[in-house]
């Protein structure tokens, strides 16, 4: 379903995604993952807008038609089982048209079988740590000087003036594109939750717990998202980025970093 | 009502307050008068938590950090938000209950009047408590409004402090349910059944059985929060073999209903206005008063809907992602049913009629919202995003905050005696209206653009939308100026009001004099319903 849908999705936000500035829907993102959920919010949001159409126009017409400076007599019924079966059972069948589809997607987002690497991301008031789980490679990723520097109270730097203002950090987390990577969360102060929107992963990093979850990114390129459970006062300021390598470049810079 | 010989001794109708002045209030077990004083007050909260809310959006106007300080902005979210929940609109519908239930249901009075008197003197008291944690070293809780551990735990000399605040919120919240209850159970006119009472007088019964069951939930949640800060307990530390996860759930236990809480009295004066002005009955009475049952039935057995990326396994969010979908369906009839009503009706829009018009459209767009975000794989990419915020805004402004409008206006003259000016009233809607959709709207945008929830700097690409959410917020705001002038020349003095007001709506309230006489119902009076002659 999804393959064939996309591109009429996509089609209907073109006007919207040509400028960032007007964003006004999810990405579709870069893991398969990100485009199921992506279908399923677009799904779930044609299903509002019908069900909206049809009772949004139902409340119009009453008030166009039924309007008292019109003459309007009133009726007297105030029941109709018909009509209530109907708006029983229509909801019910269209709550179960999606009920399937996110089951079905929920297992297999919960299902970390099959991965080929695992890194720890742990939560700190205000930056992130990553390790890479046997390759001893570990380092702390916090805001970007710049940023760091335009965003205090009474700088007089324009942040229109920054480059990736609040979404750069000083080490970005560096991954091989198409590998299965498990990752394991936890935090070690307060709570915290890693987001990266283009992989539709967000999960909560909770002091005492290892949380555990997967992605698999299609593409290479550069990611960014943010801390998603408020953590204090910077927690608008440890933002994530992810550098997605081919796995050749991805291997080259991992040998880089444990010699260095 | 009609005094008879005997009873013209017993007849308390002209007495007035035993007291004069200030102790008239300090002192009134009357639930006029106590309805009064949880209105005035809430109205009053509605600025300070505004206020609050002006400070937010001008610091998320642009990019960059302007006014405040982000410690600052986070005790601004979280004050903002316990002020509105308990000290807006919570109190707001309890104003209403204290005058309308009693009148609804041909009784003399509350059942309980001193518990009364204490239930709505508690609140100036936690609310000024809570407020003073801003001038302590530390400040407020900066936590957000859920309070969530460990960050709690961080707050400084305040934090006591605004413990106590939420259980005095909620001691005050208990009594009035049981008030309530007793109230129904009891006073109730002897001659309407329960499935004869008006809606709004279900909404709250059913609203009060809620509160008496999650407000101790609550208060034992921020409880142990205390003992974790105070007397090395370690519930919620997991340095301590706690689970800071554990408080989420409790929190929600409560959290969960609360929000039905708020809604369900809002639909309960939905259900009366629509009606009114539709000069036809209630499309399908009974079957709104279970929608409203089953809806309070599934809220405790949802709460885990707000905690999908806290790492539960699958089997739990599936059930939860589930159960939170079943509750589509009774809210669904509901909307339903009130469009049924307006159907084939006499409809005329007045001012109450508009603004319970613009809830019918605007609760059913954070309804859809909500139908959204219970698919726990879309609500990975939802939680904690603007998108959130966009979505509980217009189920809790538009929502409830317009039904307790809708309703302000409905029984101003009740209450008053006289006619507000429907002119303005009108352009207070409009402006309302018009505002609070300006204010909102682009929240979904930059939700699911990628913002998150309670930073108070953004990525830049955010501008735009937040530079026309706060236009509308405070366009929004200035406006409540204008119904608090309303509600001011109302009182003072305008066109006299009749015993029915409207175009003869349903209700013993509106058998008895506007205004209202100080003891009304001293004798139970004879409710027959309506023969609508279908
Ligand atoms: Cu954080």
């Amino acid at each position: 379903m999804k393959k064939c849908l996309m591109p009429i999705w996509g089609s209907l936000f073109a006007v919207s995604t040509a400028n960032a500035e007007w964003e006004v829907n999810l990405p579709v993102g870069v893991t398969d993952i990100s485009a199921l959920i992506f279908d399923l919010h677009m799904f779930v949001f044609w299903i509002c807008v019908a069900i909206g159409f049809v009772v949004f126009t139902a409340m119009t017409v009453a008030m166009i038609k039924f309007r008292k400076s019109k003459g309007a007599v009133p009726a007297t019924w105030s029941h109709s089982l018909t009509a209530e079966i109907i708006w029983t059972v229509i909801p019910i069948m269209i709550l179960i048209s999606m009920a399937i589809p996110a089951a079905r997607a929920l297992v297999e987002i919960e299902d970390t079988r099959g991965t080929e690497m695992t890194i720890k991301i742990t939560g700190y008031q205000w930056k992130w740590h990553y390790d890479y789980i046997g390759e001893d490679v570990q380092f702390f990723s916090s805001l970007a000087q710049t940023s760091n520097e335009a965003r205090r109270l009474g700088s007089d730097i324009d942040p229109n003036s920054v480059e990736n203002y609040l979404l750069e950090v000083d080490r970005q987390l560096v991954l091989p594109v198409d590998t299965k990577i498990r990752y394991l969360i936890t935090a070690n102060d307060v709570l915290h939750a890693w987001w990266v929107p283009a992989f539709a992963v967000k999960k909560d990093a909770i002091p005492g717990y290892i949380n555990e979850g997967w992605f698999k990114v299609n593409e290479t390129g550069t990611y960014r998202g943010q801390c998603a459970e408020l953590c204090g006062k910077d927690h608008g300021f440890m933002p994530v980025v992810v550098k997605v390598l081919s796995k050749t470049d991805y291997a080259a810079w991992l040998a880089a970093q444990r010699t260095s | 009502m009609s005094a008879t010989a005997a009873d013209i001794h017993d007849n308390h109708d002209d007495h007035g307050p035993v007291h004069t002045g200030i102790k008239r209030w300090l002192f009134t077990t009357n639930h006029k008068d106590i309805g009064t004083l949880y209105l005035v007050f809430s109205l009053i909260m509605l600025f300070v938590g505004g206020l609050m809310a002006m400070i937010i959006r001008a610091e998320l106007f642009q990019p960059g950090l302007q006014f405040v300080n982000p410690n600052f902005f986070n005790q601004m979210v979280t004050l903002h938000a316990l002020v509105m929940v308990f000290g807006m609109i919570m109190p707001a519908f309890a104003g209403f209950a204290n005058w309308m239930i009693p009148l609804m249901i041909g009784a003399p009075d509350m059942a309980l009047p001193r518990l009364n008197n204490w239930s709505f003197w508690l609140l100036p008291f936690a609310v000024v408590l809570l407020a003073s944690t801003l001038f302590m070293p530390g400040g407020a809780p900066a936590s957000g409004w859920t309070l969530y551990p460990p960050l709690v735990l961080q707050t400084g000399d305040a934090f006591p402090f605004a413990i106590f605040a939420v259980h005095l919120l909620g001691i005050s919240s208990i009594m009035a349910a049981i008030n309530i209850i007793v109230t129904i159970m009891n006073l109730r006119t002897p001659s309407m059944s329960l499935m004869q009472m008006p809606l709004f007088v279900w909404g709250w019964l059913i609203t009060a059985y809620l509160l008496i069951a999650v407000m101790p939930v609550l208060a034992g949640g921020v409880t142990m929060l205390l003992m974790d800060q105070f007397f090395a307990t370690s519930f919620f530390q997991a340095a301590g073999g706690g689970d800071p996860v554990l408080f989420q759930h409790i929190f929600w236990f409560f959290g969960h209903p609360e929000v039905y809480i708020i809604i369900l009295p809002a639909f309960g004066i939905i259900s009366q206005i629509i009606p009114a002005f539709s000069r036809k009955p209630l499309f399908g009475h009974s079957a709104m008063i279970y929608a409203m049952a089953s809806i309070a039935f599934l809220s405790f057995i949802v709460w885990a809907h707000h905690m999908f990326t806290v790492g539960m396994p699958l089997a739990g969010q599936m059930f939860f992602m589930l159960s939170t979908m079943l509750i589509a369906i009774p809210t669904g009839v509901k909307v339903f049913n009130w469009t049924a009503t307006m159907w084939q009706g006499s409809l005329s829009f007045e001012t109450p009629m508009l603004f319970a018009i613009a809830f019918l459209f605007l609760f059913t767009i954070g309804g859809f919202s909500g139908l959204m975000m219970a698919m726990a794989p879309p609500d990975f990419q939802y939680h904690d995003t603007y998108f959130i915020v966009a979505h509980f805004h217009y189920v809790l402004v538009p929502g409830a905050m317009f039904a307790a409008i809708a309703g302000c206006y409905f029984w101003l003259p009740k209450w008053t005696g006289h006619m507000y000016d429907e002119r303005l009233g009108q352009i207070h809607f409009w402006l309302s209206t018009i505002f609070v959709n300006l204010t909102f709207f682009p929240q979904h945008f930059v939700g699911l653009a990628g913002m998150p929830r309670r930073i108070p700097d953004y990525a830049v690409q955010f501008t735009n939308f937040n530079a026309m959410s706060s236009i509308g917020s405070f366009g929004f705001g200035l406006s409540q100026l204008l119904l608090v002038y309303v509600i001011y020349k109302c009182v003072k003095g305008a066109r006299k009001a009749t015993a029915e007001v409207w175009d003869s709506p349903e209700g013993l309230e509106w058998t008895v004099p506007s205004p209202v006489p100080y003891h009304a119902f001293d004798k139970a009076p004879t409710y027959t319903p309506r023969n609508w002659g279908g």
